[in-house]
């Protein structure tokens, strides 16, 4: 498709009002890094843009008791500044500062990321185990939908025309608990990611753990909440049997391809040797916290 | 389509120009303000030769649409040197033979200059990760990078910049 | 001789003239020039691998809104078979029209088939989605090991193997064989205490430079017309393209933008005829620039290749016998490098029985192009693995082998000349003495070395240098500049002129302005238009020194030329250079001089390169944590850029090495057409690299120049194989070692 309108609406409901009237079809814009590339030539299929970065909710975050709200449209290099959201949830932005280069950072968001519905999406699997919601906007109202229901196929997400990804509502983890983010690429910088897991892990006073997420991106046509990894965590103090039945409960769960970046019988493999590194952070840090 | 009207700040030069809806920064830059120092290698953010700066923050702008240009502050390399006289950067670059053909050197300039603001002291490691997303086919990066340490410890030092 | 010579500008670091433009962004490059009235051309790609084409309707892109011409295959002249030297080799005239634009046929993912030009880049793309194209599919073949089975699928019916005993009557995939011979290969391995033979693969790889192809042109039916364009060899782009367009040298001006890159990608025409076509049918300028999809899909890239080497060796480390079978893609025409493979596989070594036998394969891939040392990298990577694997099971250093056994001045090579003075010994020393060959390794830590060798060349540069009436001069060469070579020129008329450097302005200029000159590839610009340059001061100097000698009244045998001035032997007076110009009206006329050289004597430059890799047991990803890169310069006029060539070229195969491949769909679609998945090497990859510059002056060249650009590119292959062999305990036999081929090695390795 070519873009043969930009619009730049203030407001949710004028955004919404753009996406739902529009004569072509009509896509949300935020960093763009996906849809510019995704929309170039093809000029007899015409696209209009809604730019969201002028909508102040939408490139606002705030934390307060109850944890974060994200607005989707802000760009990874403002968020990743942000120390305090850092403290509560380093994962979810290293998994943000792992989106492409500086100049990606300066203009990618969390939202976009989401929306865009790669099976790769980095911050993806982060936000799954941080247990996000996504807040909805359309023509008929809002609605909340938990973000591992959000991807339901490679580029596909649930949102129907007209709606709008309008916040991210992250909450306040429990004391004692801490997530990590790590994907694999051949590169040190600037690939897709071959394999990505996020975990996340509560511990109690003796370092046992009473609640743990896994998520893994790359390994299937969606990211995947995998209870199985979680649950090969709790109620353990986070030991190499514990990492070592997490990693493989990971590697059983993924229904990866073979393509230009890996191989279905890699992938399978690193995605259990990040969940076993990811969930060993993620519990150093949950150490360090509690 | 009917073009757009957009009206921006080029280097601090109020400037206006018309586009098409689907052009980007970097084509509006090149082929509607003549400003050509500005480079397209790949056309899809994996090489950083389009580097400018939108508002202070450093992009690519190949993935910026020209009609995002509307009311923002634009710094491309056109305007890193006062007059003839170079930026610091510049000139070191050119002291450590930190180009060889050039082609890149555009974009790694205006995202060195990116990083020097953002982070006056920083490490190699934080260097060679600042500027992953530029890249350079001809110098194996090793003066670049030298360039970029030493441009940086110059301008801590007051150096004229 | 060069030892004895102290240099007062060569060898000094200065600031390149060419410099400023390129930091402020003023420089120019291949897709920077616009005219007035300028329209845009496209080019429709085939998107399969082999079919034939058996509709081709452009009529209702002619008649969309806004296109102005549409340029096929039948607007060439009629074209015949016909080889033709330009840019780097011999070009087939027949297979270069069918590769620009389709005959009937196309041959791999992204073969040009029709290119539009229209008002604007978009409405060229829209119209190129209105040509009604039709496919009869046919099979396709994308390696050499398929392409040379008797079942093959044919790529072309005409073409019939050259280099058997007996002409073949049956056409084939394989477009030509050669053998080298030397001694008694027999003998030699009946003498070896231990043999090594691996068949190694290497795929597709390209250049990957970062300036897309892109030119400007503007027919013009009476007059002349011009081209502007990107390019390693504007004087070649102009033989090509006046060849394919029937038209007179003298009537086409082609100009060389400033060039972003090249490393032998750039030595052919794509674009340029086309947009010539697409002008002289619309009647206005035309500029066409290739997207980077289009870059990976239909420039030429480098070969892949099987080769297979055996080699064998006395206990002692002397090498008895090496033998290779070397197998390279050319892509869908004939032509890979697979004779300077033949011709560069074993000359690192003094060795009295040696055979090669090389074969040029054509399969359903672009067309290859040179890249950087053409054919060598491939072949020696072959070679060189197995030294470090006979060294390995002798044990014996791998250095040390290597000394024993270096080719040294007066060595038979196996391609023809004997050695004269050459560095490698040099070189292996320079590294066996290095901080980094002695430092010790950690755990999952391994280390390679590798030698390279690659010949360099000479040919045909003309230079002329205006002497201005202030006393600057402004250089005039033909070289197109791809990496500093403007700073060499300056420096080495500088010297032998004897006036400041500063006082020197080096150009580029169009093939108007000077006689031929070849394209800049081989490494033979510094050497080859350096001497051009040398010849055109001395030609200065000769004309100074009559003009002084007409002042005085003396002879041009009794004036001296001293630190830029001329001094009278037989009498009093000094003149500058600056008073000498400043009166040259009154002596004569203004002072031009020439150099017309076709250079012979190229001396090859041999390096040697150590890597220290580090692996992740769990992931197979590597690092590399240390490089040392030593090579000959012969001398090194300009020794930042001397270490750029090296370092350049160690990080070029580095990426080769390490993750770099064309990966291809079933299908025979490129699958990673892009810098995303085509995965060259980031300043975040990579530690510093060590520069050594060895030099060992080319007796030919009157500084003792050897040309540095390539012989870089060669050594890394192995020098990485090999340090990912150690570090992971495996056994390396195909490239690229990325992280997926690297953990399979490690899970089933008996290393």
């Amino acid at each position: 498709m070519a873009v043969v309108e930009y619009k730049a609406p203030k407001t949710i409901d004028e955004a919404v009002g753009f996406l739902a009237n529009s004569i072509h079809p009509a896509k949300a814009m935020a960093g763009g890094t996906d849809l510019i590339i995704q929309n170039r030539g093809h000029y007899d299929q015409p696209l209009v843009v809604v730019d969201t970065k002028h909508i102040d909710s939408m490139m606002q975050a705030t934390v307060d008791a109850d944890g974060l709200v994200l607005g989707p449209s802000i760009s990874c290099a403002e968020l990743t500044a942000r120390d305090d959201i850092k403290a509560i949830y380093p994962g979810l932005i290293e998994a943000a500062f792992l989106i492409g280069s500086t100049q990606i950072q300066g203009r990618a968001s969390i939202g976009g990321n989401l929306c865009n519905a790669s099976p790769a999406g980095d911050t993806l699997p982060a936000l799954i185990v941080n247990a996000a919601q996504c807040v909805i906007a359309g023509p008929d109202g809002e609605r909340t939908v938990p973000v591992e229901e959000f991807c339901i196929g490679v580029g596909k997400n649930c949102m129907a025309r007209a709606e709008l990804l309008v916040a991210l509502k992250v909450p306040r983890p429990a004391p004692g608990t801490a997530d990590a983010y790590l994907r694999f690429i051949p590169r040190s910088e600037m690939d897709i990611a071959v394999a990505g897991a996020g975990v996340s892990v509560t511990l109690d006073k003796n370092g046992k753990c009473t609640a743990a997420r896994v998520a893994i991106g790359a390994v299937a046509p969606t990211p995947l909440l995998v209870p199985e990894a979680g649950d090969a965590l709790i109620g353990t103090e986070i030991d190499d049997a514990a990492l070592d039945a997490a990693a493989a409960a990971a590697s059983a769960a993924a229904k990866p391809i073979t393509d230009r970046r890996g191989t279905e019988e890699y992938r399978k493999h690193v995605v259990g040797v990040l969940t076993k590194r990811a969930a060993k952070i993620a519990a150093e840090r949950a150490r360090g916290a509690s | 389509m009917s073009r757009t009207h957009v009206t921006t700040t080029v280097n601090g030069d109020a400037l206006e120009f018309l586009c098409e809806p689907h052009e980007t920064l970097l084509d509006a830059l090149r082929n509607h303000l003549n400003m050509t120092g500005t480079k397209e290698g790949c056309g899809s953010g994996d090489c950083g030769a389009c580097s400018v700066t939108l508002d202070d923050r450093l992009v690519c702008s190949c993935l910026v649409l020209a009609a995002e240009a509307e009311g923002k502050s634009i710094g491309t390399i056109e305007g890193v040197s006062n007059k003839d006289e170079l930026h610091v950067i510049q000139q070191k670059f050119l002291e450590h033979a930190a180009l060889q053909c050039g082609i890149c050197t555009p974009g790694l300039i205006v995202s060195t200059r990116a990083l020097l603001q953002e982070n006056p002291n920083p490490t190699e490691e934080e260097t060679r990760y600042y500027l992953a997303g530029n890249l350079c086919r001809c110098t194996g990066y090793d003066k670049i990078i030298r360039a970029v340490m030493d441009a940086a410890e110059t301008m801590r030092g007051g150096g004229a910049a | 001789m060069s030892e004895a010579r102290e240099y007062k500008y060569i060898g000094q670091r200065s600031i390149r003239p060419d410099g400023f433009d390129k930091v402020t962004g003023r420089a120019n490059y291949g897709a920077d020039l616009s005219l007035p009235g300028m329209i845009w051309g496209k080019v429709l790609r085939s998107p399969h691998a082999h079919a034939k084409i058996t509709k081709l309707d452009v009529s209702r892109a002619e008649q969309h809104p806004g296109v102005m011409a549409i340029a096929t295959y039948k607007d060439f002249p009629a074209v015949s078979s016909e080889a033709f030297e330009a840019g780097e080799g011999a070009t087939d005239l027949l297979d270069l029209a069918r590769n620009i634009l389709a005959d009937g046929k196309v041959l791999y993912d992204g073969h040009a088939i029709c290119a539009i030009a229209a008002l604007t880049e978009a409405i060229a793309d829209e119209a190129l989605s209105l040509i009604d194209v039709e496919y009869e599919i046919l099979p396709h073949v994308m390696d050499v090991r398929d392409a040379m089975k008797e079942d093959a699928p044919l790529l072309h019916d005409d073409l019939f193997t050259q280099g058997l005993p007996e002409q073949p009557d049956k056409p084939s995939n394989i477009a030509a064989r050669m053998e080298l011979k030397k001694g008694d290969i027999d003998q030699g391995f009946a003498d070896a205490d231990v043999i090594v033979e691996r068949e190694f693969y290497t795929p597709t790889i390209h250049q990957g430079y970062i300036e897309p192809h892109a030119c400007t042109v503007r027919y013009e039916e009476k007059g002349t017309s011009m081209v502007w364009c990107c390019t390693q060899g504007h004087f070649d782009v102009r033989a090509s393209t006046a060849k394919l367009l029937k038209m007179d040298l003298s009537k086409l001006k082609v100009v060389a933008s400033e060039i972003g890159g090249g490393f032998g990608g750039k030595t052919t025409v794509y674009l340029e005829p086309v947009s010539l076509i697409l002008s002289r049918k619309s009647g206005r300028p035309v500029k066409m620039v290739m997207d980077r999809e289009e870059v990976f899909r239909a420039s030429g890239p480098g070969s892949a290749t099987r080769n297979w080497v055996k080699i064998g060796a006395k206990k002692d480390g002397t090498f008895t016998a090496m033998q290779a079978r070397l197998c390279y893609e050319a892509g869908a025409f004939k032509g890979s490098p697979m004779g300077p493979g033949c011709m560069t596989v074993f000359t690192p070594y003094d060795i009295e029985n040696a055979y090669v036998e090389g074969f040029d394969v054509v399969v359903n891939k672009p067309k290859v192009a040179a890249y950087r040392a053409p054919g060598a990298p491939q072949a020696e990577f072959a070679a060189e693995m197995v030294i470090n694997e006979i060294a390995r099971e002798l044990g014996i250093d791998p250095i040390d082998i290597r000394l024993k056994n270096a080719a040294r001045e007066g060595t038979q090579t196996l391609y023809g000349p004997k050695l004269k003075a050459v560095g490698l010994i040099e070189c292996l020393e320079a590294c066996k003495n290095s901080d980094h060959y002695k430092a010790a390794l950690k755990d999952n830590q391994g280390r390679g070395v590798a030698a390279g060798f690659w010949f360099n060349i000479g040919g045909q540069s003309s230079v002329t240098i205006n002497m201005n009436p202030d006393g600057t001069a402004t250089l005039v060469e033909g070289s197109p500049d791809i990496g500093g070579s403007r700073a060499s020129m300056q420096l080495m008329a500088a010297e032998e002129l004897q006036i400041p450097a500063d006082k020197i302005t080096p150009i580029v200029a169009d093939t108007e302005v000077l006689a031929y000159n070849g394209t800049t590839g081989g490494s033979r610009t510094t050497f080859a238009t350096g001497m051009a340059v040398i010849e055109a001061a001395q030609d200065v100097i000769r004309q100074m020194k009559e003009r002084a000698a007409a002042v005085w009244n003396v002879t041009a045998e009794q004036v001296d030329w001293v630190d830029g001035t001329a001094v009278n032997t037989a009498g009093e007076g000094r003149l500058t250079a600056v008073e000498i110009c400043a009166g040259a009206d009154r002596t004569g006329g203004q002072i031009t001089g020439r150099g017309n050289i076709n250079a012979r004597g190229a001396g090859p430059s041999f390096a040697v390169h150590i890597a220290d890799i580090e692996v992740d047991r769990d992931t197979g990803r590597t690092r590399v944590i240390r490089y040392t890169a030593c090579q000959d310069a012969g001398k090194a006029i300009h020794p930042s850029y001397v270490e750029g060539q090296y370092q350049g070229g160690a990080v070029q195969g580095i990426g080769w090495a390490l993750n770099e491949e064309y990966i291809y769909s079933k299908d025979g679609i490129l699958e990673n057409p892009g810098f995303l998945d085509y995965r060259i090497p980031l300043a975040s990859d990579l530690p510093m690299i060590d520069a050594l510059i060895v030099e060992v002056p080319n007796a030919f060249h009157p500084f003792g120049v050897r040309g540095v650009g390539e012989t870089g590119i060669v050594p890394p292959l192995a020098a990485v194989g090999t340090a990912v062999a150690n570090a992971a305990g495996i056994t390396v036999t195909e490239l690229p070692l990325s992280p997926p081929r690297v953990l399979k090695a490690m899970q089933s390795s008996s290393r």
